[in-house]
């Protein structure tokens, strides 16, 4: 690929923010509007730009395609696992009331961890697919 | 006058939802029929989203002084949908690439011809 | 009466912009013009004050879809050829429009029932959803319903949809993932290759 000074500058300068603000949805998400789907789409998309700008090869050196596969299975796992928790708790399953001292605090405290999991699994899941399309290409 | 603003939105749904169905059984380009089905997909986020609308409504983020919000009961249906909707649709593009991949093609009339099927 | 005008407006370029996704070939363009109608839709979105499906639609529609379809148009792209252009038709598609014609007149016939856009008093502002808006904050603590009901009321629901993303990346790595195996059968444009 020719390299192109602008977009590498701007790339590194942008990518980092796109990151933070992909956090700061994933975590204010219960306050405005945001959540675990529109944070993993946008982290995603971070990285989907880091490898359009410096190539596949080098953006699958900074996630190993087998990471992403672990990652998108530890999210669902983070999900069914609070489920499970409740229910060890002596609550039905994903009644997230007895995770905390209060049922406000319970409940804060699942729904975070829920959507921690959800957030996780959909931005592996779409770096699977962005990696699969874009790997598909070379013989 | 009222009639039409207050069905508006479901006249715009329909043509939407029929544009997409006829892309759908018109056309043979496996690519394009995967976009029809999609603006068949954003119609029906439509209907949901504008049966969940109130006049004068919010954002439902439930704030001082505001009295009237929006249904937020479609806006968790469609959000996760439009996310599940790219997952499926990612599949749908994979077994494109893997028909091109065995059948040298992604109209469909020439898949048929290759399978002798038609 | 602004957001009134707004809405009419956003929701006429969509259905043009639909048309014209129709009548075009050039899948590149095709695909690009369908990016566009996604940004509409992320607007159209906010008009109807559903900010988290705006921002969802905006990052996935406009955003990863499109760059999913053009690195699929990459991968189908006949050799030689710049333009993804889709095959001619051979015939007129007549039965199509008769179908279409005859169904969308059906529905917009269904569609004198329905309680006006934005009425307060329509059956699906009745039942749950006022619910959900009076007991979300003493209940959860969350003030965005949306998030309280995606995450605490129905979060069976919300498993699902997580499980149903994961299978579809599992199965998308299944069909294309890894390198391309060297094709056992000789394929169309590779015999058309041999001949020139």
């Amino acid at each position: 690929m020719r390299p192109n000074l602008i977009l590498h500058v701007i790339a590194k300068f942008v990518i980092p923010l796109i990151i933070l603000f992909a956090l700061y949805v994933q975590f204010h998400g219960d306050f405005g509007p945001g959540g675990g789907f529109q944070a993993g789409v946008i982290f995603s998309a971070a990285f989907i730009l880091y490898s359009l700008v410096f190539g596949l090869e080098t953006a699958e050196k900074i996630i190993p395609p087998h990471w992403l596969r672990i990652l998108a299975s530890l999210g669902v796992v983070i999900y069914a696992g609070v489920g499970i928790e409740s229910l060890i708790l002596g609550g039905n399953y994903l009644d997230y009331t007895l995770l905390g001292s209060t049922q406000i605090a319970g409940q804060h405290l699942g729904i975070l961890l829920v959507e921690l999991g959800v957030g996780i699994t959909v931005a592996a899941a779409m770096l699977i697919l962005f990696f699969a399309f874009a790997g598909r290409g070379r013989e | 006058m009222d009639f039409f603003i207050g069905h508006y939105n479901y006249w715009v749904v329909i043509i939407l939802m029929m544009v997409g169905l006829y892309t759908v059984i018109s056309r043979g380009n496996l690519v394009k029929k995967i976009i029809g089905l999609n603006i068949f997909q954003v119609s029906v986020f439509f209907l949901y989203i504008s049966l969940g609308t109130v006049e004068g409504g919010a954002a439902p983020i439930i704030a001082e002084g505001v009295k009237v919000y929006s249904n937020p009961l479609p806006h968790v249906l469609i959000l996760t949908a439009i996310v599940v909707g790219v997952a499926t649709t990612a599949l749908a593009l994979a077994l494109v690439v893997r028909i091109k991949e065995t059948y040298g093609t992604i109209e469909e009339d020439e898949i048929h011809n290759l399978d002798h099927s038609l | 009466m602004i957001d009134v005008v707004i809405n009419i407006t956003l929701l006429a370029f969509l259905a043009i912009t639909s048309i014209a996704i129709v009548r075009m070939t050039n899948l590149f363009a095709i695909v690009m013009l369908f990016g566009i109608f996604s940004l509409l839709s992320a607007g159209l979105f906010v008009v109807m004050d559903a900010p988290d499906v705006a921002f969802t639609e905006a990052a996935v529609g406009a955003g990863i879809s499109t760059v999913l379809m053009l690195a699929t148009l990459a991968l189908v792209k006949r050799p030689k050829e710049p333009y993804y252009d889709e095959a001619p038709r051979t015939h007129r598609a007549w039965l199509p429009l008769i179908v279409v014609a005859v169904t969308g007149t059906a529905l917009v016939y269904g569609t004198w029932d329905i309680p006006g856009f934005g009425s307060p008093d329509a059956p699906s502002q009745t039942h749950v959803a006022r619910y959900y808006l009076e007991h979300s904050m003493p209940d959860t603590g969350v003030p965005n319903t949306v998030t309280a009901v995606l995450a605490s009321y129905r979060g069976f629901d919300t498993l699902g949809e997580v499980t149903v993303i994961f299978t579809a990346a599992v199965a998308v790595m299944l069909l294309i993932g890894g390198r391309r195996p060297k094709p056992t059968l000789k394929t169309k444009d590779e015999e058309a290759q041999d001949e020139a």
